[in-house]
């Protein structure tokens, strides 16, 4: 396998708590508590979890949005763990987030075409003359018209505005998208047009994603391969098809039956197998690629 | 709770021909046209549509919870026990509230108190409704969290929300609306704001209460799962008005409106071959400001013709309680 695109190595995120009249360090929080995954140019890693796994904050971390507790980020091969805010910059044209709330992330009084402007101006990477035409060709892209570029954000539907979150994060021709829970606000007729958006993208740009959902239908309709997380911790990573139809830990089990299917008839009752992590929950490879939590029934 | 009960499946409340509008300065808008459906004792109708289809307001106006200067239910009837909740007085439909119909929303935090501790909120329903007296109010109270599977009810019940997760919120407001042994439960996206897995249990949940109770269930939601593995008959809205309503499977197994199966369509399922892309229903749904004068969905429909953009069509039966407002449809 050639080098990957992203690699994370045991990384970690702790919150501090305060607690007490005398806001005394309480134990940590552990948000990431050891993600080891890579990511090999071209693909899409799934991240998928119930809230409070620590998908979202692993997708931020990987961007440095967040400083990580321990652990490392290699991106093309090189420790970006350490670097600062002015050596990460060049670097974050290089990777770039989607965010669930395109409107909580389009700043409303700026035009389309102001918005779409900004990473040219910030990164210097076309002339301000060629900036109006690079932002049609984005809007293009993405399934927009041109004239899109004069108009502000609230007169767009949610599926308009993710069209335009998408197309300012492409701007700067990145080599890796943290998707996070980048359709879980739009209705399904949208999500499918989305969906089927970032797949093109994907293949037209050559893109590698990390797609973060709690939704495990999107995350099989999008997905190469697949991190299944709990508490901060992977539980089991897999290749799509062994991850949905050949889970082995029994956190992934219970969280596949408990998807309502749309297909009619009563729902079987969801039974959950206990099961607890077997010391730090190491992952072990049960069949090629497929990689399952040591854990204790 | 006097009397005996009707038989399952006969029809406890009946919404015919509702209509919903606003006011917008001297305009007015039509934000719910002609919506009926039927529900029965001891089953789940499930309403279905996108944001802005009407479900939610189809609820609260049923519910009388909407009537303001601006909103107001000024066609059709909502019958109930052989009255009808849009012109009953609002004392008495204050009485009727919680006590025979009730209601759960989506974020079970903004519909409790967040300054009374949960077994207080329970207890003050039985005493308003029933005439309890406190103490045996509060031991009721702890009765009902425990029915709906809260362990150490006891102790919950002194707890405040904020001190509880999200599906414990939902599993209180839902003591709190089956308290009285309501005849219609309204559901309006109870789980929409819960993980996966505790979604299962408040389903499995609300599926045993029923069955216990015989309660009707009206659910409201927008996951076409949900619905499949809760309801027995669906309705199916789209710009305000029911476009399709039938059995759950007929409906999954034969959509009969465009809509509807582009809908099912364009969920991503987890199957072993999946789809180089996802079937797309092109465009978005119409604003109110701007429905057209045919069939509201024509605009996204590949089926439409000249005819279809011009008269709208009105939902027509073309089965056993399988009806479509559909000009086109023998073709779907």
């Amino acid at each position: 396998m050639s080098e990957p695109l992203l690699e994370l190595r045991n990384l970690r995120k702790h919150y501090v708590t305060r607690q007490g009249l005398l806001r005394r360090a309480g134990p940590p929080v552990k948000a990431v508590d050891g993600v080891s995954l890579s990511v090999q140019r071209g693909e899409v890693l799934g991240l998928v979890g119930e809230s409070g796994c620590g998908k979202s904050t692993t997708g931020k971390t990987i961007l440095k949005l967040i400083e990580p507790t321990g652990g490392s980020i290699h991106f093309a091969g090189e420790d970006i763990t350490h670097w600062s805010r002015q050596r990460m910059l060049p670097l974050r044209r290089q990777m770039q987030i989607i965010f669930q709330d395109p409107y909580g992330s389009l700043n409303p009084r700026l035009s389309i075409g102001t918005i779409l402007a900004a990473p040219f101006e910030i990164h210097g990477t076309a002339p301000a003359e060629e900036i109006p035409d690079r932002v049609g060709a984005l809007l293009r892209l993405v399934g927009l018209p041109s004239e899109a570029a004069q108009r502000h954000p609230h007169e767009f539907s949610g599926g308009q505005r993710q069209r335009i979150g998408i197309a300012r994060a492409l701007a700067l021709r990145p080599q890796l998208i943290i998707a996070d829970e980048p359709v879980s606000a739009l209705d399904v007729s949208i999500q499918a047009q989305i969906i089927n958006l970032l797949q093109r993208l994907r293949a037209e740009l050559r893109l590698t994603y990390v797609f973060i959902s709690h939704n495990l239908g999107v995350i099989s309709q999008i997905c190469d391969r697949v991190a299944v997380m709990h508490r901060g911790r992977v539980v089991e990573l897999a290749p799509r098809d062994s991850l949905f139809f050949d889970a082995r830990h029994p956190y992934t089990r219970m969280l596949l039956a408990a998807v309502p299917q749309p297909v009619p008839g009563p729902r079987r009752r969801v039974v959950a197998e206990a099961w607890s992590p077997l010391g730090e929950g190491a992952l072990r490879e049960c069949a090629p690629g497929h990689f399952v939590a040591e854990y204790s029934a | 709770m006097v009397g005996a009960a009707p038989p399952l499946g006969a029809p406890v409340l009946k919404v015919e021909g509702l209509g919903v509008r606003i006011r917008l300065g001297r305009r007015y808008l039509r934000a719910l046209d002609d919506v009926g459906f039927v529900l029965r004792r001891g089953e789940t109708l499930g309403l279905v549509g996108e944001s802005g289809s009407g479900k939610t307001l189809t609820a609260l106006a049923l519910m009388r919870l909407v009537e303001t200067s601006a909103i107001e239910a000024d066609q059709g009837a909502v019958l109930f026990d052989g009255e009808d909740l849009l012109s009953l007085p609002e004392r008495a439909m204050e009485d009727l509230r919680g006590r025979r119909i009730a209601m759960i929303f989506q974020e079970p935090m903004t519909a409790l108190n967040p300054v009374l501790s949960v077994g207080r909120q329970i207890a003050e329903v039985l005493q308003r409704h029933l005439g309890m007296k406190r103490r045996a109010a509060r031991a009721q109270a702890v009765a009902l969290l425990d029915q709906v599977g809260i362990q150490n009810a006891a102790r919950i019940a002194r707890a405040y929300p904020h001190e509880l997760s999200g599906g414990m919120r939902q599993r209180v407001t839902i003591a709190i609306a089956i308290a009285c042994r309501p005849a219609v439960l309204v559901a309006d996206e109870p789980t929409t704001a819960l993980d996966v897995t505790v979604q299962a249990q408040i389903l499995d949940l609300l599926r045993d209460i029923q069955a216990e109770m015989g309660m009707a269930m009206l659910l409201i939601t927008h996951d076409l799962g949900v619905v499949a593995e809760t309801a027995q008959r669906v309705a199916v809205m789209y710009a305000g008005r029911v476009i399709e309503t039938a059995p759950v499977a007929a409906l999954f197994d034969h959509p009969r409106h465009p809509y509807t199966r582009g809908l099912l369509r364009s969920i991503p399922r987890i199957t072993r071959e999946r789809p180089a892309a996802l079937a797309e229903i092109p465009g978005t749904v119409p604003g109110l400001l701007a429905l057209p004068r045919g069939c509201a969905f024509a605009a996204r429909c590949e089926l439409a013709n000249a005819y279809c953009t011009s008269v709208r069509p009105a939902l027509e039966p073309i089965g056993p309680e399988h009806a479509v407002a559909c000009w086109r449809h023998p073709d779907v």
